[in-house]
């Protein structure tokens, strides 16, 4: 699905990832962990393409075809998604029409004529549901006061009615309470596929109690120098970061 | 793509006027200058009768003594009105009785702008009147309208066929010495149009005017009189375009309002004139001045998406006479390279328990102005009045300016006024969040931009807010068409 070598990316001239390597398959589950500062969030929008960070080497394969220079919107279209860690507020467009413009924006990009209404709001029931989702929520202008977990949500929700075949999970276990985190863990088990692929960035393990990974990877000064199985996870939660920075210097 | 403030800057600097062609039509126009002759010239060639040939030259006399306001915060070259021609005609001399006779190529540029006559009347049921240049051109439904004694037709035809309202409430509201160009407008109108809704009427559809700038070295002068009997209710539409031009041209309109008691009118307005080119160059004056009176009960809604002109200086408003009486201002103004705006209402409340309502919503662009000016004035015997004012401001790029000049003036201790004002600036990290989404940068702005001014698109007629947003985009968007 995607293959990462040897990855360097900068910001303002400032060197963050420096040489990730990473092979994730369809119907995994890879979590990205690590102290702050080491990289992580870098890692995701270099993927979805924000070009606030500079891409210095390597390259980027989305089922073996060169993403390097697409844009972010291209790579949308391909099936990169991500959910933001902080998620923008977008004043007087309602969840409904957001989502209405970005699915008809790839399927535009797909050659598709506009999905028709009545499947639009087929389909959005049907996630709404799958996520216990009010629909009343819909129609509230996007991100614009909500709480964080009403955020978190919303980014699963896209990610359900988007169906991308990758997602990137930006530290989405931030500022939730413990049932937030249960219903947004649950979707994306529900949304979870032999056909898609997770990356899920976080600080603590405490969502992979309710994800359960295939791999755990450590970034540590802009390298993996880590990876394992779930197991992984637990002697990080057990020993803190400082061990593996001290393994790996 | 990332999206800098310089990528979106220079996005926005690609626009182009849609509207911006010029139809061959023989014209017949006036030579340059303005004198009592001229303005005799006028009023003889439309016929009208004395009273209001006098009260042209009264208006003329009284603005050669008047001097151009100059408080506005926007800053151009003063027009230079002996160099104007301020008549210009499609040439044939009689009104079209119906379509067929009608000039190809004036049908033609109804067309270009989006408007097929025949296509108004099936579908939306909307009346429309058509001023290009200084002469209405095609007046629709009138007969539809007729039957339910609903006077709808040029104001040069109105002077002539119904005296008496013309008379009776031209310069009523705004008189003939208001302003400068409020006075030139009176001098100098060649046509514009005439509405009248009887007692207890409820006009059954839409009436649109559509005005047009064709000519080069013209001006425009439209005068627009709406007149809403006792418990009547109208909604009335105009749109404004004209070709792009270097030179500036001027439009300077009068719009009079009248409400009768219990009676209702909203006026929507979709500018559009040519906003000058990237550099600044050329670009339509828009002075125009509009004004309602509201009796007991009733209600004036002004609605106005205001994109186009280098220079717009307009503040359409509500004189709240009567007790109970209700004034509405929504705006949408969009400034972008090097136009601006300043614009905005006054509310004067005078009768009791009177309400008004203003949300204005500018989005500045390029190097533009953007200027909020409004007035909210309760008088001393204006009991209970409430106004609720609310100004936002979009910024996009570094270089616009966006600016709020709120004046309140209360003389009684019961009044209730509330204004607030938000700025805003489209951010990257918006533009991304889209862009990650699958929606491209333009598509972005349009989506940002419309949920800003929803508020307002939602009061529009329906149709009507279709093309406002279409045209939104357009004026924000670059290449998009």
């Amino acid at each position: 699905m995607l293959t990462i070598e040897n990855l360097h990316a900068a910001v303002d001239g400032k060197s963050i990832l420096k040489g990730v390597d990473l092979d994730v398959k369809a119907g995994e589950i890879h979590a990205i962990m690590g102290p702050n500062g080491s990289g992580k969030s870098t890692l995701a929008s270099v993927i979805a393409g924000n070009e606030v960070y500079e891409m210095t080497k390597g390259n980027l394969l989305l089922n073996g075809e060169d993403i390097n220079e697409l844009d972010a919107e291209e790579r949308a279209h391909k099936g990169v998604f991500m959910s933001f860690q902080y998620p923008v507020e977008i004043p007087g467009v309602s969840v409904t029409n957001f989502i209405k413009t970005a699915i008809n924006s790839s399927r535009k990009a797909q050659g598709l004529e506009d999905m028709p209404a009545s499947e639009m709001l087929k389909k959005i029931r049907q996630k709404a549901a799958l996520l216990e989702i009010d629909t009343k929520f819909l129609s509230r202008s996007l991100n614009e006061g909500f709480s964080g977990g009403e955020k978190k949500r919303n980014e699963i929700f896209q990610m359900a009615m988007l169906e991308p075949k990758l997602s990137i999970l930006d530290e989405t276990d931030s500022g939730l309470d413990i049932d937030a985190l249960k219903i947004v863990a649950n979707g994306v088990n529900k949304l979870r596929n032999k056909n898609n692929a997770v990356i899920i960035i976080t600080h603590y393990q405490r969502l992979l109690n309710y994800i359960a990974p295939d791999f755990v990877h450590v970034l540590h000064n802009g390298k993996i120098v880590k990876s394992g199985t779930k197991d992984l996870a637990h002697e990080l939660e057990a020993k803190g970061y400082d061990w593996v920075k001290q393994e790996s210097s | 793509m990332a999206y800098t403030e310089e990528e979106l800057k220079k996005e926005l600097e690609t626009k182009e006027y849609e509207y911006g062609f010029y139809t061959d039509i023989e014209s017949e126009t006036f030579p340059v200058g303005l004198n009592e002759k001229i303005v005799t010239a006028i009023s003889k060639k439309k016929n009208e009768p004395q009273w209001m040939t006098s009260w042209r030259l009264d208006a003329y006399r009284a603005w050669l003594k008047m001097d151009e306001p100059d408080w506005a915060n926007v800053n151009y070259k003063k027009p230079d009105f002996q160099a104007i021609s301020y008549y210009s005609a499609p040439k044939k001399q009689d009104k079209y009785k119906s379509l067929d006779e009608v000039d190809p190529e004036l049908l033609e540029t109804f067309n270009k702008l989006g408007i097929s006559i025949d296509e108004q009347k099936k579908l939306s049921g909307v009346a429309m009147d058509i001023v290009i240049d200084s002469v209405s051109v095609a007046t629709t439904f009138r007969d539809t309208l007729a039957k339910k004694g609903i006077i709808f037709c040029p104001i040069s035809e109105a002077i002539k066929d119904h005296p008496e309202l013309v008379k009776k409430y031209i310069g009523s509201i705004i008189p003939s010495t208001d302003n400068y160009y409020a006075a030139l407008n009176s001098a100098v109108f060649s046509d514009g149009s005439f509405c009248y809704i009887p007692k207890g009427v409820k006009c059954p559809m839409e009436l649109s005017t559509y005005f047009r700038i064709n000519q080069g070295g013209t001006g425009q002068f439209e005068r627009t009189l709406v007149i809403a009997d006792e418990g009547s209710y109208v909604s009335y539409l105009e749109g404004c375009t004209a070709p792009s031009r270097d030179e500036n041209q001027l439009h300077a309109a009068v719009v009079e309002l009248i409400a009768h008691d219990n009676a209702e009118i909203k006026y929507s307005t979709v500018q559009n004139w040519y906003p000058g080119n990237k550099e600044g160059k050329g670009g339509v004056y828009n002075f125009v001045t509009k004004r309602g009176i509201c009796h007991n009960n009733s209600k004036i809604s002004w609605t106005q998406v205001e994109t186009g002109s280098a220079v717009t200086w307009k503040y359409p408003s509500c004189i709240l006479k009567g007790d109970n009486s209700i004034g509405e201002f929504y705006s949408i103004a969009v400034t972008n390279n090097f136009q601006q705006a300043d614009t905005g209402t006054k509310m004067i409340h005078i009768g009791k328990n009177t309400r008004s309502t203003i949300i204005s919503k500018g989005i500045s662009a390029g190097k533009s102005q953007n200027s909020y000016r409004g007035l909210v004035q309760v008088n001393s015997r204006a009991h209970n009045a409430r106004n609720f004012s609310q100004c936002d401001s979009l910024l996009m790029g570094n270089e616009c300016g966006a600016h709020t000049f709120p004046y309140i003036e209360a003389k009684n201790n019961s009044a209730q006024i509330e204004h607030e004002a938000t700025t805003s600036k489209i951010g990257e990290d918006q533009i991304f969040y889209c862009n990650q989404r699958g929606i491209d940068n333009e598509k972005a702005i349009a989506l940002i931009v419309n949920g800003f001014s929803k508020e307002v698109l939602n009061k529009l007629p329906m149709e009507f807010a279709v093309e406002a947003q279409k045209l939104l985009e357009i004026s924000l968007e670059g290449s998009v068409g």
